[in-house]
């Protein structure tokens, strides 16, 4: 109660001045700044382009991966669907002679069977989600071998694969940024702004808190899952479409990646914490601090340490100022008591 | 707790029945189902050869295994194994290359030495930070196999610049079973032991059904936490010494991906992902299982790409029996109270 006091004094902005999405875009800024100082040919519109393009998978799964993991769920299962959608995607295009527009339809559909699967195993069957997606990674990756075997394909029309490169004007941002943004305005607004997404943070809190306020947990979870599906099959297409070529292997390890990235971005594994602020915010500096490494001829092997070390660190920062709050806190209360007992109140 | 108090008065079940309902059973037998049927379809399977492949390429993911069903068991998971695996293989083709001559037992203990101070770190950062260790271990996966991959460079280790008595621990049979398959069977046992009749192997569990509980009833939780992770990492050195023993060269990528397989492993030999049960038993059988399915699928001439869409069927199949069975014997247990009312 004491808490929700402070809190309320501080006010709400200074609170969001400080929180943990507000810090990562602070570093975000330092390390855009820094970067365009002291590393060469960092500040030019070249690197928008790369840096937007490289990151874009991993910022389109974050959306929906956040909103499973706000609520209290993980689905390490994205990667292996995106390269189910890619394997479907070549052999549709090869084999059926549809065109590319009903090929791309028809796989998306495929994120939504491998989504709606994961949910119907953890809803209805209530298998925990770790284990379940654990099992469909393995399981989509190999129905993406017996799609497509170890072939490739790679004769996607030419126009949509510049198309996707294509950048807007001359100011170097990737035209699929403009999808991204839908993406990522659809998902904030989902969950900031909907009964639903709310419902959402009431769900990792505590299920059963939030099954007695009404809020249809089965449902709910079912769908999110159906969602990161979809977006997983989006990023299968966008990756076959960049790389001009179709295989099983697209998207290998995306997972931990995209996992990563979240939870930099302040959302917390447990559930019932984080924003989509946040987590564009941590993708953003993920990519951004790699390319500028990259730039830098820093060697490819230290920048998954930076990674691994950036994740580390995120979550056991708060860990540690939570321990060094209640240290000052428990030396407060231990001189209170301390100074009640001289003045002469002894054990009743 | 009424069912400890009325314990006696519920009928005891036999030593039999309690065999067939351990969570062991249903993995066990898949695995001898696996074994008989392609056996009838190709009679090779079984030959002296085959059977000894087969043995050797189970050995490294049974130890794997029982080391990741410790730190499941306490509601914990090690992603890092894989990083770990490499290092301390990429590490001992180093050793090898600086002291030749070294004996064999030393290597084995600076294989684990080094495994349990790699565990160490991912131990102290969970116990100390009380971060769930899914989010720690995926930051120290990246973080050793960055190490890894600047230790290592392009450089590799080949079976050839080992001194010949270690890699023949993978080529030589005792009674036809191959030395390091020995080594894994004997850890298999003496950690099974441990686990079900020594206080702190019963503690893991648990602090894995319950931690908050188990911090009331005295257990020191964090400690013995800490402990079941230097015990995965050290037997995952052993595991990555036996690998540069067993396979033709080591290098940055040794081992990558492995972690997913590992756990996919644990649960599939009936260890609950969220802790408390299971055994290590059932993890060795779980990731011998794993390992036995691809030479069978060549030995029935199976398409190869169904391979890996067989695991994850077998995973969800594992999950959902578990489930399954944990419901059953709930309700039961509820029956057997109402009763003794």
């Amino acid at each position: 109660m004491s808490k929700a006091i402070t809190t309320n004094s501080r006010g709400q902005w200074s609170r969001r001045l400080i929180g943990h999405d507000a810090v990562i875009f602070y570093i975000l800024i330092s390390v855009v700044i820094i970067s365009m100082v002291t590393v060469n040919y960092f500040a030019s519109t070249l690197t928008v382009g790369f840096l937007l393009i490289q990151v874009l998978p991993i910022l389109l799964i974050a959306m929906p991966m956040a909103l499973v993991i706000v609520s209290g769920e993980i689905d390490l299962s994205v990667a292996s669907t995106a390269g189910l959608t890619s394997a479907t995607m070549g052999v549709l295009w090869r084999d059926s002679g549809l065109d590319i527009g009903t090929v791309m339809a028809l796989s998306l559909l495929v994120g939504v069977l491998c989504g709606a699967f994961n949910g119907f195993l953890i809803t209805t069957l209530g298998l925990p989600s770790l284990a379940v997606t654990i099992g469909t990674l393995a399981l989509y990756r190999g129905l993406a071998l017996v799609v497509i075997g170890d072939q490739k394909v790679a004769s996607f029309p030419k126009e949509l694969n510049a198309f996707v490169l294509s950048k807007i004007g001359n100011t170097g941002i990737p035209v699929m940024m403009i999808f991204a943004l839908i993406v990522i305005v659809f998902f904030a607004v989902l969950l900031h702004f909907t009964p639903f997404g709310r419902g959402l943070y009431a769900l990792g809190y505590s299920p059963q808190a939030a099954t007695f306020v009404g809020v249809r947990v089965g449902h709910a979870k079912f769908w999110m899952f159906v969602a990161t599906g979809i977006v997983s099959s989006m990023v299968g297409i966008f990756l076959t479409l960049r790389l001009a070529s179709a295989g099983p292997d697209n998207g290998t390890g995306l997972e931990l990646s995209v996992i990563a990235a979240v939870l930099l971005g302040g959302v917390s594994i447990f559930g019932g914490k984080g924003n989509i602020p946040g987590v564009v915010g941590g993708v953003l500096l993920i990519g951004t601090l790699t390319y500028a490494l990259r730039l830098a001829k820093v060697p490819e092997t230290a920048l998954i340490i930076v990674t691994g070390g950036l994740l580390v660190l995120s979550v056991v920062s708060p860990s540690v100022i939570a321990w060094g709050k209640e240290r000052i806190r428990l030396n407060r209360v231990h001189r209170e008591v301390q100074g009640q007992s001289a003045s002469g109140i002894t054990r009743a | 707790m009424s069912t400890v108090t009325h314990a006696p008065a519920v009928p005891r079940s036999s030593a039999f029945k309690r065999f067939f309902t351990a969570r062991e059973i249903p993995v066990a037998g898949a695995l001898i189902a696996l074994i008989v049927v392609t056996y009838i379809i190709n009679p090779r399977f079984l030959s002296p050869q085959s059977t000894k492949d087969l043995m050797l390429n189970a050995t490294i993911m049974v130890i794997l295994a029982v080391a990741q069903a410790l730190v499941i068991i306490t509601r914990n998971v090690d992603l890092s194994v894989g990083a770990i695996l490499g290092l301390a293989a990429f590490g001992t083709g180093t050793v090898f290359d600086m002291f030749p001559s070294i004996p064999l037992v030393l290597i084995f203990v600076i294989g684990m030495i080094f495994g349990g101070l790699l565990g160490s770190i991912n131990g102290m950062l969970v116990t100390s930070a009380k971060v769930p260790a899914l989010v720690i271990t995926l930051g120290t996966l990246y973080i050793f196999r960055g190490v890894l991959s600047s230790w290592a460079g392009s450089k590799q280790y080949f079976s050839g610049d080992n001194p010949k008595a270690f890699g023949n621990l993978s080529v030589d049979t005792l009674v036809g079973i191959p030395i390091i398959t020995i080594i894994a069977v004997v850890i298999t046992v003496a950690v099974a032991m441990f686990m079900s009749s020594v206080r702190s192997g019963r503690d893991l569990y648990a602090i894995g059904s319950d931690p908050d509980a188990a911090r009331l009833f005295g257990i020191p939780v964090g400690g013995r936490v800490l402990s079941a992770f230097i015990a995965c990492g050290a037997l995952t050195g052993l595991a990555g010494v036996l690998y540069a023993s067993r396979y033709n060269s080591v290098g940055a990528l040794t081992g990558s991906g492995i972690e997913l397989d590992v756990v996919a492993a644990v649960v599939v030999g009936g260890v609950a992902i969220f802790g408390g049960s299971g055994t290590v038993a059932g993890a060795a059988i779980g990731a011998v299982l794993l390992s036995t399915i691809t030479g069978a699928l060549t030995a029935t001439r199976v398409d190869k790409f169904w391979q890996q869409a067989i695991v994850g069927v077998l995973i969800l199949a594992a999950i959902i029996i578990d489930r399954v069975v944990s419901l059953r014997r709930a309700r039961k247990l509820r029956v057997n109270e109402a009763k003794n009312v």
